[in-house]
């Protein structure tokens, strides 16, 4: 049992240097090894971590383990350690990022294949990866700060991948710039962390003994600031105005980092830190309703846009909001649950788009689409399942996490089970509106383009089928207790939340039957909003597109939260820098200190005569001064 | 013998190097003497490590007041190092009359050094003073258009400063008992009224501000900074502003502890308005010096900030930041220098595209500006995250209003560096050479340290430590 255990721990470390090491081999030598090589290296990379995953997801169980590699930031009052941990949480995270990032990866060199900067590209998905992992397997939260910010930088590097175009650095430098406001909560929240527990480490922070002598208007804003570091990372609002336009980065990124992994890292710390939550259900509270608000208003916007990988980001953000509604209202292991079915089907859909976008040669308006399930069918019945997996239609995983995470809003409130609802239901009316705009109906592009649709490469397909098969049967791991199963992955991660959960103390389980008719009216008006769908985008789709166009114009301009934003903090800061400079500091202070200058210079007139400059004069007099203090020395003495 | 090598060599080295003729030979010879500084300051190392150990160490006895803590010990490996990036660096500008340039830069590190190690409070004014002339005759004859100006007024500026230092220190040596003494053991051992430390407070604070500076203090330093040849911006911003700080660790904190408990907050608002102040600036800058400098603002008003909570994580963050700001502030004023060289303009306007014909040069320019914008894993947020952390424990509001600095931070550098190195190539640059041998070596040794301290920062707070509780005992 022992030397297992430190076999795991030795896998902690290793899982990092992989990913790292591929970072700086097609980073460095990039330019003398093949693409083939780079290909292989930098999936590998990802792949003999995923490995390692699964050998610790197996061998966890209800315990923990952890590894100390150095002290990082060690003195005598603060003692920081650079050391790894997992449970059963971080093993879940783990196996996603590994295991779906694996799959982009090989995606991604088919993707990727004809751009010059291909070795660039591996080298800052391997970097994203390592970063993130740091995030997933740290055990305190200065280390899972350094996993926060490096994604940030990756994500950056990424989204501005085709640097060329200042609109690609725009979008980077704004994803960067919105997550560092959220960052300054979170860390801000590690200084109350540090200032309250003397410590950063999880195990110190978590500890009951600890906890239990805190007041609660400290855990209060410790949660309050960690959740405005997860609005930034997990774009929900009021900072989830990045995520959108970091699509500009090539669609494999938008899919593993802006869909499957990196914005879950808001999800993941704070269910990591659910037991604090626990403590602090008025932040709870704030974050069930900011969460179900992003999700019902990213959902509105998602409808209107035209971009196919623009849907898909509102979407996200939707989704995401379900997941922070979920940690919400306590149901931690169903908003993880969210989190990893989300991943698949998400992933899916972003690698689907990236196939039908490769498909007509880098079109992205889903107006200029149109019937192509006959000529890509592998991309089409791919994304058909995408899209019923995140519609929620059983038995596909979308349909169990969704449900479970609707049956909590239930039990907490029903008015957030309304809102979820009506979420849900603009989820399948968008999801299979892109379905019908893409796929059936007449192409509506150029003749040109018609002629160049083709499949995707194997390369691109397989990873496409196998993220597919999971979104078929990903929902399997969170079977409900009404199909008679045990739930697998609520008991998985019970050592994590069973502390939190019974400190909230809501064993209000609703009766079968009432979880059932719950079920039953979301499927139906899933169902409803598909038909609906088809009947307004397929059926009779001139029509009513013209229409939508003035009516709805503040969803398809997204609420103006953009020109909003720049009216009120980018201008200002804009004039208040200019004015600062020009008016401030040159016309003010250093007028002063001019003006001051010119009478020192006027009333010092004759020295100017005797003296022919400055320095000489300096000097002089400090020769002078200093015989004098000698002087003086001595008259004293 | 090794106080010789790390004391007085730079004072020999700044006479020899006065007579050599040969331009190639003066650089040479210049560097095996400074890199000779560094490696024998290196040899302190192990005495200064795990060193239980407050009493500074007597470099020589009985003589010219020299000693050393881990403080002093570490501003000087700053200083040593610094001089040796600066003098590795000089290669990239063609300076006439080198061999006065390179004395002149000699001097200076010899001065900084007597600044960093003295414990008497009069050394330490002429040090201090000593310090300016070099560093004014550099700017003065190297620097670029509407030098002469600029550099008078920095030069009285930071005079008029000192001289409120003087008065205050001799008002403190009056105060001595009998036999007066400048040494600052006895001057620490002064008990004051809180009237007499208000006064002293602000003489020394003034003096420190103008040096570091500080809000409202400032209007000398971008101007100096852009005009500044590469080497004397690296001079002041690298090392001579440290002074500054150092200055408050040494003189004020000891000796005004009841003035600080008092005025510390007003003045560390001043520090505060001057981050916030000086990043919005950076925004709109244009001139890619100009922007370093009013970035370098933002940075050290924070270490002032820190050094006044009189809190332990804060100053020992204080001390990692010197170092680190150091290190940075020269990695930045080399990249300045490289467009400078490369394309003859400071202009941001006329860059653009540069990552795609100087990739090399791309990725050092990008580690130095993460290191900058203090990401976790460079020295920058080692300083940052310990200062902000001690100031939050002292006072929460001036943590967050800070802690704006390293959001505005990201949003200036990004900026810049997008403006600069990525978009269409500017139709201005017609070659855009990437780095040569050297300054691949010059920005390597910057990442490496930058990337060690960093991950290993924990030896140089272990050397600090005992000399910042010595110095907070007052408290």
């Amino acid at each position: 049992m022992v030397s297992m255990e430190n076999n795991l721990n030795i896998l902690l470390l290793l899982i990092l240097l992989f990913p790292f090491a591929g970072f700086l081999l097609s980073g460095l030598a990039g330019k003398s090894l093949s693409k083939q090589i780079i290909g292989i290296l930098a999936s590998t990379a990802v792949f003999i971590p995923f490995v390692f995953s699964v050998i610790i997801a197996v061998n966890i169980g209800n315990g923990a383990i952890s590894l100390k590699l150095f002290d990082w930031i060690h003195f005598q009052n603060l003692n920081i350690s650079f050391s790894l941990f997992a449970d059963s949480l971080t093993a879940l995270m783990l196996l996603v990022v590994t295991g779906v990032g694996f799959l982009i990866h090989v995606y991604s060199i088919a993707y990727m294949w004809d751009d010059e900067g291909f070795s660039r590209f591996f080298s800052y998905m391997n970097l994203f990866v390592f970063f993130m992992l740091i995030l997933v397997i740290s055990s305190n939260y200065l280390v899972m700060f350094i996993g926060w910010e490096g994604v940030g930088l990756s994500s950056y590097l990424l989204i501005g991948f085709w640097y060329d175009n200042h609109e690609n650095n725009n979008a980077a430098k704004k994803a960067f710039i919105m997550n560092r406001i959220g960052d300054l909560g979170f860390l801000l929240a590690l200084f109350l962390i540090f200032t309250t527990f003397n410590s950063l480490e999880f195990s110190t922070v978590f500890g009951s003994n600890a906890l239990m002598s805190v007041n609660n208007n400290t855990i209060f804003w410790i949660c309050l600031l960690l959740f405005i570091g997860a609005t930034g990372k997990s774009a929900q609002i009021p900072l989830y105005t990045w995520l959108p336009d970091a699509m500009a980065g090539p669609t494999p990124v938008s899919a593993l980092i802006h869909a499957a992994t990196m914005v879950t890292a808001g999800i993941y710390m704070i269910a990591r830190s659910s037991i604090l939550f626990a403590f602090a259900p008025e932040v709870l509270g704030l974050i069930a309703v900011v969460g179900i608000a992003t999700a019902l208003l990213a959902a509105s916007i998602a409808i209107f846009q035209n971009d196919i990988k623009k849907v898909l980001a509102y979407s996200t953000i939707s989704q995401l909001g379900y997941m922070f509604a979920a940690l919400g209202v306590g149901a931690f292991s169903g908003a993880i649950f969210h989190l990893v079915t989300h991943a698949f089907f998400k992933a899916l859909l972003f690698l689907a788009a990236g196939s039908v976008i490769h498909a007509l040669g880098g079109e992205q308006n889903i107006n200029k689409m149109g019937g192509l399930s006959k000529k890509i069918k592998v991309t089409t019945l791919v994304f058909l399942i995408g899209c019923i997996a995140i519609s929620g239609i059983p038995p596909f995983s979308g349909f169990f996490s969704k449900d479970e995470i609707l049956t909590s809003l239930f039990e907490k409130n029903p008015l957030l089970w309304i809102l979820g609802i009506a979420g849900a239901l603009m989820t399948a009316f968008y999801m299979f509106r892109l379905y019908f705009l893409v796929f059936k109906g007449n192409f509506r592009g150029s003749e040109d383009t018609a002629k160049l649709i083709h499949e995707s490469p194997k390369l691109m397909t397989i990873p496409l089928i196998v993220l597919a098969l999971l979104s078929i049967v990903g929902g399997f791991i969170g079977l409900p207790e009404w199909m008679g199963s045990q739930h697998f992955l609520e008991n998985y991660l019970s050592p994590v939340f069973n502390a939190s959960i019974q400190i909230l103390n809501h064993n209000t389980h609703l009766p079968i039957s009432e979880e059932l008719i719950l079920i039953l009216i979301s499927v139906i008006g899933v169902l409803i909003a598909i038909i609906f769908s088809w009947y307004i985008y397929l059926k009779n789709y001139k029509v009513i597109n013209n229409r939508v166009a003035s009516v709805f114009l503040i969803f398809e301009k997204k609420y103006w939260v953009d020109e909003i934003y720049e009216f009120l903090f980018v201008k200002p800061t804009l004039w208040l820098s200019n004015t600062f400079y020009s008016i401030v500091e040159l016309k003010w202070i250093d007028g002063i200190v001019n003006g001051v200058g010119i009478l020192v210079s006027r009333s010092g007139n004759q020295l100017k005569y005797i003296q022919n400059g400055f320095t000489e004069f300096y000097v002089f007099m400090m020769v002078l001064g200093i015989i004098a203090l000698f002087v003086i020395n001595f008259l004293i003495r | 013998m090794l106080a010789f090598f790390t004391l007085g060599l730079p004072l020999v080295a700044s006479i020899i190097v006065l007579f050599l003729k040969n331009k190639q030979t003066i650089r040479n010879i210049s560097f095996i003497f400074s890199a000779i500084i560094f490696v024998s300051t290196l040899f302190y190392f192990p005495v200064f490590h795990n060193s239980t150990s407050t009493l500074p160490v007597k470099i020589i006895e009985n003589m010219l007041y020299f000693s050393m803590d881990g403080l002093s010990y570490l501003m000087l490996l700053l200083t040593s190092f610094a001089g040796l990036l600066i003098v590795s660096a000089s290669f990239i500008e063609n300076h006439e009359r080198s061999h006065i340039y390179y004395s002149l830069l000699f001097l200076a590190i010899f001065a900084l050094t007597g600044v960093f190690t003295t414990n008497n409070a009069l050394m330490f004014y002429i040090y201090w003073e000593l310090a300016l002339i070099p560093v004014y005759f550099i700017c003065a004859y190297w620097g670029s258009e509407g030098r002469e100006k600029i550099t008078i007024k920095f030069f009285i500026y930071t005079l008029f400063g000192s001289l409120l230092m003087l008065a205050a220190l001799i008002y403190l040596y009056v105060k001595t008992p009998y036999p007066h003494s400048f040494n600052f053991e006895a001057i620490y051992q002064l008990v004051l009224t809180e009237t007499e430390q208000s006064w002293i407070f602000w003489a020394f604070f003034i003096a420190f501000a103008v040096k570091i500076p500080i809000f409202p203090f400032h209007t000398w330093q971008p101007d100096t900074y852009t005009v500044a040849p590469m080497s004397g911006t690296m001079l002041l911003a690298g090392i001579m502003l440290k002074m500054g700080v150092y200055g408050m660790i040494r003189l004020m904190l000891p000796i005004t502890p009841l003035a600080i408990v008092q005025w510390g907050t007003f003045a560390s608002i001043l520090a505060v308005i001057g981050i916030i102040y000086a990043s919005i600036i950076a925004i709109r800058q244009t001139d890619i010096k100009r922007l370093f400098a009013f970035s370098s603002m933002a940075h050290v008003g924070l270490l002032a900030v820190a050094v006044l909570t009189l809190n332990k994580i804060a100053l020992q963050g204080a001390v990692i930041q010197m170092l680190s700001h150091g290190v940075n502030v020269i990695g930045l004023f080399f990249v300045a220098e490289i467009f400078m060289d490369r394309m003859g303009t400071r202009n941001i306007a006329n860059m653009g595209g540069v990552a795609k014909i100087a990739p090399r040069f791309a990725l050092f320019f990008m580690i130095i500006l993460l290191a900058s914008i203090a990401l976790p894993l460079t020295n920058g947020f080692v300083g940052e995250f310990l200062m902000l952390l001690g100031i939050f424990q002292s006072n929460v509001l001036i943590a967050v209003l800070a802690g704006t600095g390293i959001i505005f931070g990201a949003v200036y550098m990004l900026w810049l560096y997008q403006k600069s190195m990525y978009g269409k190539q500017n139709e201005n640059i017609t070659s855009f050479p990437d780095l040569k041998l050297r300054e691949i070596l010059l920005f390597t040794s910057l990442v490496i340290i930058i990337l060690w301290m960093g991950l290993i920062p924990s030896p140089l707070l272990n050397i600090a430590e005992p000399a910042i509780n010595e110095i907070l005992k007052t408290f």
